[in-house]
């Protein structure tokens, strides 16, 4: 995020796109509708008029996948229409002709007719958008989780920064994560390409700088495999030896059946876990972890906050903190680490490698966590990014962007979208939290959520069993037949084993990110 | 800040437009016992306990939603102040089920009343969060007891079906905490005022039971709930404040990062409270966060480590386990260099945790196959 929740209540108009905050992000969104209700605007852009929709002023419901189409719409309005920021256009930019140009080929009606709804209503949304200042956009999976993931992403930046809500409070581009630590892995360069801070593998500097750190020469100078590349490479032959920390691959990645067979193939599978589950079945060795409560440490959350995570009691049996275990295996293979707890692997590694976090150390966030960039230890830490419009590269730079249609499109054999997501009383493959008591009554299994429209079409009832499939598996699942979704969408979540969506979804991914297309492929439903 | 200034006990404060007799004093360490009042939400002074003394006013006020005015001379404990807070008390701890040491003096009905407490709740034991109570503060505070005979009426039938929050209608003073903390704090819209049988209740849409209704059981009317009329089912009586230790920790769930009290008794959670003040979440809470925390106490836990043998895992040392990983990725590095080696680290995991697995890799294994699951 480039900027607080801190500032969602003081906020004075939002532009959710992408994001059932209510549901992923339940107290992110309790302070933005804080602010609706102290009279800040609301627009949601998504298919499904979910809860958050119950507050907005406006719901745009966009076609799964038509984002950039409608962005680029909007802008288009803006700029004819001349009701974009000229001065920060002029002063904190650059590349404006080439974005104006592009986004002159998406006239309301063209873009409306790609996303599904009216040329007026692209109109309305671009007018009342730039009608208050500044305009805060939040997204979530739904702009990533495509293969024109990153383009999406762009797209929002290009957005904000023609109305000049970039580098001010309660503006910015707000990505919410989705996982506690997300941001806190891509910090400590848990990425094939760079360190921990962001710095490249590549550069030979950041090379001599870590070598010289860990007392090692020969770091490796190439960017190594994303995961969908890594999976590949189990199958090719060219991985041998997989190391799973955490991660619950065979129910979380895209197309299960093709996500199996690739683990299969791993000569040698290391799990490292708190609990067994489907992943750990093709697993050589399990090591048991350390969970949340039984270990110190931090988290980064999404607005860059570095908070403490706190022992409450010791881990189960033999179980051990992850650090512990990578450590071992270090010794065991040579070197010898010399900080032996959380709080030395940040005091005296962590924050003397990643510049952004130089001036963060345990002392200084016992109560409240600190925001990066912090790079001195008098530094209060960063609310909102680029300030003043100063981005890192001096101005910010447009990069138009081309609409493109998701990699697998209905037809007449698939004549349905699927789209996936999350829902309130559980977290992804509900190994924690469908062993929470409570949480399992509120919601014990999966549903397919279907339009009105197609249930009648079809003679479903709610509550009755379907079949769903894709061109790459298939499902029984409970329809549930609901006003929030539109017709010729099915919108399901990944929670449950049986009925797990990624059954059906599609593994075609974004060429610059690899994310998955999790929120769009074609399925058929059927009465049983 | 303004230059208008009005004299509370004795003293000057200076105050702001716009602002409360509560909001003023409080900034000055001067303390106005409140229960309905909800930070940040609309003051209704229904409660009447934080009635101060207005020089000229024939009538005491609500400090909480009395606007300060210049030159006013306020007293907050005068005689006066104190007998009505006393009266008030008095009706309160008489209104219901309030079977704590506070109500156990000076009551010769105390035996049966208890005896009636202790059937409708299906335990002996005292009132749930008895020790952590206002209520049962404030009667201690102002050395009200139970004087006169208990007016408690039928209670309407406590609310257990759900699975997570109990609802205990003969405990509640009616105070609205819940209401506004649903209503203004989370924005839930699920419960407000309303009547049952002609009497005060709090109510969801169609008096139905929480499952049943918009609640999305994050928990925010528990944590402002001044008495034991709303309370977590997995807690209750499980534990007394002074059992406990509390860990301010961060949730382990999405991304927000909202800071936790976890209470902890031995070596177990039994609670989990937001973290008032605390950045980013200001005290509150979502379902996951709240009530999603036992996971870690599930006998499933892996508990050895586990070498495959055919088709099933057999229990191993750390010794055994970790020196075959060792063994079979140098044997792997040998025969097809470190680049044959990849790894996906914890988004879930602390930080910590992620800069050890990629410096394992990096600096031990030397490849740059690290990444980890979520690319958002
Ligand atoms: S649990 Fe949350 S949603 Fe339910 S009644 Fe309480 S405050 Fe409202
Ligand atoms: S349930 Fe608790 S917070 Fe709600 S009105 Fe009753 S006493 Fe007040
Ligand atoms: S309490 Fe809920 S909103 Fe807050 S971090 Fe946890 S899961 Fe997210």
């Amino acid at each position: 995020m480039t900027n607080s929740f801190g500032e969602f209540s003081r906020a004075k108009m939002f532009f959710v796109i992408g994001s059932n905050m209510t549901e992923a992000h339940p107290v992110a969104a309790t302070f933005l509708k804080n602010a609706v209700l102290k009279g800040a605007k609301l627009i949601v852009v998504d298919p499904r008029a979910h809860r958050l929709v119950d507050y907005a002023d406006l719901h745009v419901p966009i076609r799964v996948g038509s984002d950039i189409a409608f962005l680029n719409g909007l802008m288009n309005v803006l700029i004819k229409e001349n009701l974009y920021d000229r001065k920060f256009v002029e002063f904190n930019t650059e590349e404006f002709n080439s974005l104006k140009q592009k986004v002159s080929e998406y006239p309301p009606e063209r873009a409306a007719d790609i996303a599904g709804i009216t040329p007026q209503l692209i109109v309305d949304t671009a007018r009342l958008l730039a009608s208050v200042k500044p305009v805060m956009l939040c997204y979530t999976l739904g702009i990533t989780e495509h293969t024109c993931g990153r383009n999406n992403v762009v797209s929002t930046a290009n957005l904000q920064m023609l109305l000049g809500n970039m580098g001010v409070e309660c503006g910015g581009v707000n990505p919410l994560r989705g996982q506690n630590n997300v941001q806190g892995a891509c910090d400590m360069g848990a990425l094939p390409n760079v360190f921990p801070g962001y710095q490249a593998v590549v550069d030979e500097k950041a090379r001599k700088k870590f070598e010289a750190f860990w007392n090692v020469s020969d770091l490796p100078s190439q960017n190594g495999l994303m995961m969908p590349q890594m999976m590949d490479g189990l199958v090719s032959g060219k991985i041998k030896g997989f190391y799973i920390f955490g991660e619950n691959l065979a129910s979380t990645e895209p197309d299960i059946h093709k996500v199996e067979h690739e683990l299969s193939c791993a000569e040698f599978l290391v799990c490292q876990d708190i609990f067994l589950n489907e992943t750990t079945k093709f697993a050589h060795v399990v090591l048991p972890a350390a969970a949340w409560s039984e270990n110190d440490g931090t988290f980064t959350s999404s607005e860059r906050r570095v908070s403490r995570v706190r022992t409450a009691s010791p881990p189960p049996g033999e179980a051990k903190p992850n650090w512990w275990i990578f450590k071992e295996i270090a010794r065991r293979m040579g070197q010898t680490w010399s900080s032996n707890s959380a709080k030395e692997i940040w005091n005296n590694e962590i924050s003397m490698l990643a510049p952004a976090l130089a001036g963060i150390k345990y002392h200084r966030i016992e109560g409240d966590g600190l925001q990066w960039p912090c790079p001195t230890e008098e530094h209060p830490g960063t609310a909102y990014l680029h300030k003043e419009g100063q981005f890192t590269r001096g101005k910010g730079a447009f990069i138009p962007v081309e609409w493109t249609p998701p990699a697998e499109v209905p037809d007449e054999q698939y004549p349905l979208v699927l789209s996936t997501g999350r829902r309130l009383y559980h977290y992804h493959t509900r190994t924690q939290t469908g062993r929470c008591e409570g949480l399992n009554d509120l919601l014990g299994e999966e549903t397919a959520d279907i339009s009105r429209e197609d249930a009648t079409a079809l003679n479903i009832l709610d509550g009755e069993k379907i079949k769903v499939s894709s061109r790459r598996g298939e499902v029984m699942v409970k329809a549930r037949v609901t006003p929030e979704v539109p017709r010729g969408l099915v919108w399901m979540a990944f929670h449950f084993r049986e009925a797990n969506a990624n059954f059906l979804t599609n593994a075609a991914f974004d060429p610059f990110t690899l994310t998955a297309e999790y929120k769009a492929c074609a399925v058929r439903i059927e009465k049983l | 800040m303004s230059d208008k200034k009005m004299m509370v006990n004795g003293r000057e404060i200076p105050f702001a437009a716009g602002e409360t007799i509560l909001e003023a004093a409080s900034r000055y360490d001067i303390s106005i016992p409140t229960l309905c009042h909800l930070k940040g939400t609309t003051p209704h002074g229904k409660c009447k306990i934080c009635v101060v003394e207005i020089e000229g006013e024939r009538e005491l006020k609500t400090a909480c939603n009395t606007p300060c005015n210049a030159n006013m001379v306020i007293k907050t404990e005068s005689i006066k102040v104190v007998a009505d807070r006393k009266k008030t008390l008095e009706d309160l701890i008489a209104s219901g089920n309030h079977n704590c040491a506070a109500s156990s003096a000076g009551n010769s009905n105390w035996t049966v009343f208890q005896m009636a407490v202790q059937q409708y709740d299906k335990t002996d034991d005292l009132c749930p969060v008895w020790g952590d109570c206002k209520l049962q503060d404030l009667l201690y505070h102002y050395q009200v007891t139970q004087k006169k005979p208990s007016d408690r009426k039928q209670p309407f039938q406590k609310e257990i079906v759900n699975p997570l929050i109990i609802r205990d209608f003969s405990r509640c003073i009616l105070c609205g905490r819940c209401v506004s903390a649903c209503n203004e704090v989370q924005v839930n819209r699920a419960i407000n005022f309303g009547e049952q049988d002609g009497r005060e209740k709090i109510v969801t849409k169609n008096n139905t039971s929480l499952a049943d209704s918009d609640c999305v059981f994050c928990g925010e009317c528990i944590q402002a709930c001044p008495v034991g009329a709303l309370v977590e089912k997995k807690a209750a009586y499980q534990w007394r404040p002074w059992e406990v230790r509390k860990i301010r920790t961060t949730c382990p769930y999405c991304g927000v990062g909202c800071q936790q009290l976890l209470h902890v008794k031995g070596e177990k959670i039994v609670k989990v409270t937001g973290v008032e003040n605390g950045k980013p979440n200001e005290g509150r809470l979502c379902v996951k966060g709240r009530f999603g925390y036992d996971f870690i106490y599930s006998d499933e836990r892996l508990k050895t480590p586990l070498i495959r043998e055919n088709d099933h895992f057999r229990e191993a040392s750390w010794d055994e386990a970790l020196d075959l990983v060792v063994k079979r990725f140098k044997q792997i590095i040998a025969s097809d260099g470190p680049d044959a080696l990849a790894g996906v680290s914890c988004a879930r995991s602390i930080s910590e945790d992620s800069y050890q697995m990629q410096k394992l890799f990096r600096a031990v294994f030397k490849t740059n196959n690290i990444d980890h699951c979520a690319r958002t």
